[in-house]
């Protein structure tokens, strides 16, 4: 019997190392995958609390979630090969063309 | 009360001469001109006869309502006009003797380029102040009565193109103003405690309410402050200052507005208000005390003035008060009797004078003057009518009505000899300056220049004469002179046997009553001091025309000898006592000195444009701040987010855990 | 955890990614511990399977090499990070010692039945997964067109005429 604020607790880590890889890291695949970190992270939460509460879709959801990660990942890389071509670059710091 | 459908014709009319005057006047001909302005003002003075015809004190009081107005609640204001006694007198008043003057000033102004203004301007003014006296309630009188004011100040500052006279419109306009608001004050009163501004509800309403003898209360407020707004507009002490101004505008304005009309409008007011006063006996004693007071002092004034418009100016301040005196001591329909008979011989004297002005090219300096009756032979005989009139001479016209307010400043119940004395004495004076204008302006030698004939002046407008010297009025000019002679002689007449009070009895029910009963008493005790106070002001008149003689016309030498005699007093009384000067002082520099610094330059630009441009540049020193925020950086975003993030669960929980 | 925290200390992307790799295993076996075995089965099938692997190609394709020092963010790291530990820490002390402490989720007790999590996939949620698909769709399209050459691109469109 494992306390569930345990999972919690352990889905918050992950969640917190995510963002702050995000803070900290220079190379912008990086940060995209601590961004896949983050939402591992809250899928480890969803899961637990589906198991808490005996309700099955939080399982479904978590099954979306995994979803909507892919298709982003898909597109980010893409995004990122095309801003290299042009950058040369993968310092998120050069990349600052949304700058007013 | 009777309806009667006609009523409201009479305002109208010269509304329409006015507003036809007025948009189509630049084009017209003069000739067009004079007979629209002309033909309506005599319309409206026909209708008045005609209605007159038909008055009979039975059927009277009639009225009219045109439209509705105003309905708040319980309180409602109609359009609506009302024909009594009292308005039947002011209404042949108003419209004779202005269709008169409209007669003169077709021969005065005929040269002046503003000519279609003028008679616009003549005839918005007979509609506003017919709109005045036939008013059935105080709303509808202020209507009347503010327009007067302005058709007062477009009259005045006529021509306008210079200072003086710009200035004195505005002086007269704004110092009517203070009045207005006493008068609003009063009427703010009279809705809030008896829910109506209808003089038939106010009157009764004021019946019900106890006689205030013992102390101040609601009636005597009321009356005050009617007071203060008759004081602006009928040039009683304070505000009289604006009169002697108002003689920069053409002379027959100030025959028609300052003698025979507007100034009136005042008496007219507080005698329509009897009710209210003679609920309020320390009113009335206020009201006649200013009245006295200006009476003489006006009267002091006058007999040290160079200016002939100026001394009649004057003169009309003080008859002025000898009709509040009226009023004051509760002799309401002598007072009204004085502003007929007043009407006639002050509009007289102004046309005269104006002729006389005329006649010697635009100078208005009677140490200019002398000797004029060989070269405007009836111009003198008008005037000496007038004259004579005025100081009180019988069988003429203001005999009647002055020695009715001197014997009932003695008798009444309200009066007291100091009153009487204060009106004898004015008497004198008045009869003293009269003559001294008299014998200034028509006997000696002429002291003009014959120049004068052609020369411009104060009137500033120009004839194409080319006469030399000075010469008689033309005949459009000299008709209503002597008309208004006629009227000066025999006006008086409808006085005796107290016919007249009789007439005006009905209006003013609760004051006759009293008078009635005391004049029985009074006459059976002093019919013998009647007739002493009598002889002692035609005595009175008869020292003044005696001075007048010895001074200006036996020895000439004299009055500059008692002047430099004199010296300071003279000086005061010559510089109109310095009242201007201490206005100016008092309130007028201050509240000018007090609008620049506080206002404008407080308040105006340290405040108002200041908030305006802080916030404008607070907003760019903000924005220039937070643009940091748009680096591009995406570092930085996220770094927000998250710090942002944090806040929100730390609220969170916060809320969860504390508040719980 | 170590997975996680790897991940933020290596400097070479793909250190990184392995890193996230060996995370992912393990949070497929806590599924597993908790029952949902569906769950987990995809977790590895999808994530670690599909993702990382695209993750991994695109590090080779790009190249990627160490991370150099550059002028990071201020804000970032004066801000974000307190404020995210901060965070972290509020939230954890709330579970530690706010919550109910003896909400326990025995092992394996989740029904992770594929037959019960299909039926509702396709009977309750069955709008949502349409959804889905079509987000799919329209991601594939975008990463072909955003990952292609400007060339191939013209090239293309010239033979079409």
């Amino acid at each position: 019997m494992i306390p569930l604020s345990y999972y919690l607790l352990l889905s918050g880590i992950l969640f917190v190392c995510g963002v702050l890889g995000f803070l900290i890291k220079r190379n912008i695949i990086t940060i995209f995958m601590s961004i896949e970190l983050m939402l591992n992270g809250v899928n480890l939460s969803f899961v637990a609390f589906a198991a808490h509460w005996q309700a099955l879709s939080g399982q479904v959801f978590v099954f979306f979630v995994m979803v909507v990660a892919a298709a982003e990942a898909a597109v980010g890389l893409a995004i990122i090969i095309a801003v290299y071509r042009t950058r040369e670059t993968l310092n998120v710091d050069r990349v600052n063309l949304l700058k007013l | 009360m009777t309806p009667n459908p006609y009523l409201w014709l009479v305002p109208i009319l010269p509304l329409a001469g006015a507003a036809i005057n007025g948009f189509f006047g630049r084009r017209s001909s003069k000739k067009a001109i004079s007979i629209i302005a002309l033909g309506f003002c005599g319309a409206a003075f026909a209708l008045a006869l005609f209605l007159a015809a038909g008055f009979s004190s039975a059927s009277a009081p009639y009225y009219f309502n045109l439209a509705h107005w105003l309905r708040s609640g319980s309180f409602q204001v109609d359009f609506s006009f009302y024909l009594d006694q009292l308005s039947l007198v002011m209404l042949l008043v108003v419209t004779g003797v202005g269709f008169l003057i409209h007669i003169y000033s077709v021969g005065y102004m005929w040269d002046d380029d503003g000519y279609y203004r003028f008679m616009s301007y003549m005839n918005l003014f007979m509609f506003f102040m017919l709109t005045l006296v036939l008013a059935k309630n105080y709303l509808v009188m202020f209507i009347g009565w503010e327009g007067v004011g302005l058709a007062s100040y477009l009259l005045i500052g006529f021509w306008f193109t210079k200072d003086s006279a710009a200035a004195a419109g505005k002086k007269a306009f704004i110092v009517n103003r203070i009045g207005d608001f006493g008068f609003l004050i009063a009427l703010f009163l009279m809705i809030k405690h008896f829910g109506s501004l209808d003089f038939t509800r106010v009157f009764a309403a004021v019946q019900t309410l106890p006689t205030e003898t013992a102390g101040a209360g609601l009636l005597t407020a009321i009356g005050l402050l009617l007071m203060v707004g008759a004081a602006g507009k009928s040039a009683q002490i304070p505000l009289y200052v604006w009169l002697p101004d108002a003689m920069e505008g053409p002379t027959p304005v100030s025959a028609l507005i300052h003698a025979a009309t507007m100034v009136t409008a005042g008496v007219y007011m507080v005698a329509r208000s009897s009710a209210i006063f003679e609920g309020a006996p320390m009113a009335m004693m206020v009201v006649a005390i200013i009245g006295t007071l200006t009476a003489l002092f006006a009267a002091t004034i006058g007999i040290a003035q160079t200016d002939i418009k100026k001394v009649l100016a004057y003169s009309t301040v003080s008859q002025l008060g000898y009709m509040f005196m009226a009023c004051g001591v509760g002799a309401f329909s002598a007072g009204i009797f004085h502003l007929m008979t007043h009407a006639f011989f002050k509009g007289l004297l102004f046309l005269a004078a104006g002729s006389v002005i005329h006649g010697i090219g635009g100078e208005q300096d009677m140490r200019k003057m002398g000797g004029l009756r060989q070269y405007m032979p009836w111009t003198f005989l008008t005037m000496t009518i007038a004259t004579f009139a005025i100081a009180g001479f019988p069988p003429f016209a203001g005999f009647f009505s002055k020695d009715e307010i001197l014997w009932k400043a003695y008798s009444s119940e309200y009066g007291s000899w100091v009153f009487w004395l204060t009106g004898v004495i004015t008497a004198f004076i008045t009869s003293f300056y009269m003559f001294r204008l008299w014998f200034l302006t028509f006997f000696g030698d002429y002291r003009g220049t014959a120049a004068q004939g052609d020369a411009h002046g104060h009137d500033d407008h120009s004839h194409g004469h080319g006469h030399g010297g000075p010469h008689e009025s033309p005949w459009v000019m000299l008709g209503p002179l002597v008309v208004l002679a006629f009227l000066s002689l025999v006006g008086g007449w409808i006085g005796i046997g107290g016919r007249f009070e009789h007439f005006l009895a009905p209006v003013f029910q609760s004051g006759a009553a009293a008078e009635l009963a005391h004049e029985t008493s009074g006459e059976a005790a002093g019919t013998g001091t009647e007739t002493l106070l009598m002889l002692i002001s035609v005595g009175a008149a008869f020292l003044g025309l005696f001075l007048a003689w010895t001074l200006y016309f036996r020895r000439p030498q004299l009055p500059a000898r008692i002047a430099t005699g004199l010296g300071g007093l003279y000086q005061a009384v010559a510089h109109k006592y310095y009242i201007d000067e201490l206005y100016n002082v008092l309130f007028v520099k201050p509240l000018i000195d007090g609008s620049t610094e506080i206002l404008w330059h407080g308040v105006d630009q340290n405040v108002i444009d200041a908030t305006v441009n802080n916030s404008a540049s607070a907003a760019r020193h903000i924005s220039d701040n937070a643009r940091h925020m748009q680096s591009g950086n995406l570092r930085s975003y996220a770094g927000w987010v998250a710090a942002g993030g944090a806040v929100v669960i730390a609220y969170m929980i916060w809320m969860g855990v504390w508040v719980r | 955890m170590a997975g996680a925290v790897n991940l933020l200390v290596q400097s070479h992307p793909i250190n990184s990614a392995l890193s996230l790799i060996a995370v992912m295993a393990s949070l497929a076996a806590e599924y597993l511990l908790l029952g949902a075995e569906f769950v987990a089965a995809v977790q590895v099938i999808v994530y670690a399977g599909a993702i990382m692997v695209l993750f991994v190609i695109t590090i080779m394709l790009l190249n990627a090499g160490k991370e150099e020092r550059s002028k990071g963010s201020r804000v970032a790291i004066l801000l974000g990070v307190p404020g995210v530990l901060i965070g972290g820490v509020l939230v954890a002390w709330t579970l530690l010692y706010r919550s109910n402490m003896q909400a326990t989720v025995p092992i394996g007790a989740l029904k992770g039945d594929p037959g019960d999590i299909a039926r509702l996939l396709f009977h309750d949620f069955l709008l949502p997964f349409e959804v889905t698909s079509v987000l799919i769709l329209i991601a594939i399209m975008g990463a072909v067109v955003l990952a292609s050459r400007p060339e191939a691109v013209a090239r293309g469109a010239r033979k079409d005429g």
